[in-house]
């Protein structure tokens, strides 16, 4: 098993994908001649040509209904959107076209097609550059929401994703894209739904995605030395959210704790409470809690930043509070 | 175009018009809900441009002025009507209405309603014939004022780039629902616009189903003989409102009296009148057997179609036991 960069991972995946089929294509701004700014689509405009590697207009709006119009014929495009927050110009194509034209048109017209781009926060990239958007992708029915915390799921999920017959939307993480991780030698298809054990425990359950399952992991091995033992479950599938997975965790260690790296409010850790309330509420030993950034825009200055989102310790903290210790 | 031709267009062209008229009854009646755009006062406009294109090959988006242009692709009137009552037999299913008339069958990929959506899903139509070889366009109808969304430069911009096989066709009826085009549209003649994008173009009577085909076919087959987008704006009127919900106020009646003397349905039959195609008798034969078939063949169809079963409504929001959704067959 080879050991890859997320980027690369998520590089091998396209490859083979348009490798494989002549209409699988990609495009975004700046994929083609310069390889993408995360370095995902490198090489692939020297192999596939224009045609099928497309340097885009800064249109996202535009180049995102052409890539969905494109779907709608049989091409299965890879959209990249280089940084989620441009995504909000592209969100009327892939809420209004993509999203709905399956239910509207009775199951007549499908998009199968992959928006991927990074979201999360970097380093003092300041407020219209560290959006943490999946709470507004995962509402939509129609919509299909992933999000690789390593690059074993970089690698299968956008694997799937090509082929499946919805649209799907992949969160990455701006902080992510150099991060190593064995992926199979072989092909592997990860499913697009469902959940991980990340790492099994007794105790309390981390639920946690892309990169707040390695806050949870720094935070476990701390808490071990206490002889506390954390469940990490890593919620890959965030539309839709694993329910029996996360009922079943909660079965097993009464107790959640939610680590999200966005905003509180509409997001992955409220979404999670309810199914937690709707499916196992009488297992809990202890009232659920999030640990989630600030609500606030996020600020330019390092030490504003760090303090509006939340940390390994912040989930530390967190659980030996659940757990009076 | 020969005479045989103009005479099925005129009975195209006629039967339209009953169709939204008696949509315009249902409306009243309450078989319709929602909100109905009707076409009446435009019907050259998607008759000129299809019949010199090819329906049912090419593929057609528009915006939810379309039941007509779906129509004229080859829809099933019962199945438009039947989605209007929101029956399962709709082309729809039901789950569309008036504003997402689908027919993939024949090509026609959907009346969209966010203005300027359909913008660069019919570049990327476009690029996806351009992708697998095809001889076919696409062929997208929006009114004058989505060109004032940025769906409309971002596409010509694109479509012009990469040069692809579509055509760009205003429907200028000089109102964006209520706003006259002059009070919210710097450069009034649309075609104008598509210079800023390298996009040849051309404006013409949108009354005259004559004059539209014309200018349709040079467009066409622009675009067909791979010479990249095509914009051709045509100059309409519509009969109603914007809307069912419209009350109309905003136009004068002086202006709505020197369009009706337009009316294309009018222009094409006095035309074949006066080149003895047609006799009046005839075409008063033609309209009757035309509102016959609206009242006794579709209205009942319409109504005596099952309504779509609650226990569907989850259906269709996602593929059906999609394979890679559980990772492939491994």
């Amino acid at each position: 098993m080879a050991e890859l960069m997320y980027w690369e991972a998520i590089r091998r995946a396209h490859d083979e994908e348009m490798a494989r089929d002549p209409l699988v294509i990609c495009m975004g701004e700046d994929i083609g001649l310069v390889g993408g700014t995360y370095k995902a689509t490198t090489g692939l405009y020297d192999k596939y040509g224009p045609e099928r590697v497309i340097d885009t207009p800064i249109a996202e709006g535009g180049y995102t209904g052409l890539g969905v119009g494109a779907s709608f014929l049989g091409v299965r495009p890879i959209i990249e959107i280089m940084s989620v927050n441009f995504a909000w110009l592209a969100m009327d194509q892939m809420f209004n076209s993509a999203a709905k034209v399956r239910y509207m048109s009775g199951g007549q017209l499908t998009s199968p097609v992959v928006f991927r781009s990074p979201g999360g926060c970097a380093h003092q990239l300041g407020a219209q550059h560290s959006a943490r958007m999946e709470k507004v992708f995962m509402g939509i029915a129609g919509l299909r929401v992933v999000t690789p915390s390593n690059p074993r799921q970089a690698y299968g999920l956008l694997k799937s994703a090509v082929r499946c017959d919805d649209p799907v939307f992949i969160n990455e993480h701006e902080l992510m894209y150099n991060m190593k991780g064995e992926v199979p030698d072989a092909e592997y298809f990860h499913p697009l739904e469902g959940s991980e054990v990340t790492r099994p425990g007794k105790d309390i359950t981390l639920f946690a995605y892309n990169i707040s399952v390695h806050w949870c992991i720094q935070a476990a091995e701390t808490l071990a030395k206490e002889g506390i033992d954390c469940e990490i479950i890593d919620l890959y599938s965030l539309a839709p959210l694993d329910r029996a997975g996360i009922a079943a965790s909660v079965r097993k260690t009464h107790r959640a704790i939610i680590v999200e790296e966005a905003e509180a409010p509409v997001g992955v850790g409220s979404e999670v409470m309810a199914i937690i309330n709707e499916e196992c509420f009488f297992e809990l030993d202890a009232a659920p809690v999030r640990v989630s950034a600030r609500n606030v825009p996020i600020p330019y200055n390092r030490g504003l930043e760090k303090a509006s989102l939340p940390n390994p310790n912040d989930v530390v903290q967190a659980v030996r509070k659940m757990l009076g210790k | 175009m020969t005479l045989d031709d103009k005479k099925r267009l005129l009975r195209e062209m006629l039967f339209a018009r009953r169709f939204e008229e008696r949509c315009y009854e249902a409306y009243v009646e309450r078989k319709i809900g929602g909100f109905l755009h009707l076409y009446p006062g435009q019907e050259a406009c998607a008759h000129g441009v299809l019949e010199a294109a090819r329906p049912g090959h090419d593929y057609v988006i528009t915006g939810y002025r379309d039941h007509v242009h779906a129509i004229k692709c080859g829809s099933d009137p019962k199945a438009v009507m039947a989605e209007l009552f929101g029956k399962e037999t709709g082309c729809s299913k039901g789950r569309g209405g008036s504003m997402h008339i689908f027919d993939v069958e024949h090509r026609f990929m959907g009346g969209y309603a966010l203005v300027g959506g359909p913008f660069p899903l019919a570049a990327g139509m476009a690029k996806a014939i351009k992708l697998k070889g095809g001889d076919e366009i696409a062929i997208c109808f929006l009114g004058d004022a989505a060109n004032n969304q940025g769906t409309f430069h971002e596409a010509l911009n694109m479509a012009s780039v990469w040069q692809l096989p579509v055509l760009y066709v205003t429907e200028n009826n000089l109102y964006g629902i209520g706003t006259r085009v002059d009070r919210s549209t710097a450069v009034q003649e649309q075609y104008k616009r598509a210079c800023g994008y390298n996009i040849p173009s051309d404006r013409v009577d949108g009354q005259d189903i004559d004059v539209v085909y014309e200018a349709a076919k040079k467009a066409v087959d622009h675009v067909r003989s791979g010479k990249g987008p095509y914009m051709l704006e045509l100059m309409t009127y519509r009969y109603r409102g914007h809307s069912m919900s419209d009350s109309n106020a905003y136009r004068c009646k002086e202006e709505e009296k020197e369009w009706g003397k337009r009316d294309p349905v009018i222009i094409l039959r006095d035309r074949l009148i006066d080149a003895a195609a047609i006799t009046e008798e005839e075409y008063q034969v033609m309209d009757k057997a035309i509102i016959d078939e609206i009242e006794n063949e579709i209205i009942p169809y319409c109504e005596n179609s099952p309504e779509p079963d609650v226990a569907e409504v989850e259906k269709y929001v996602l593929a059906d036991n999609d394979p890679w959704v559980a990772g492939g067959k491994q």
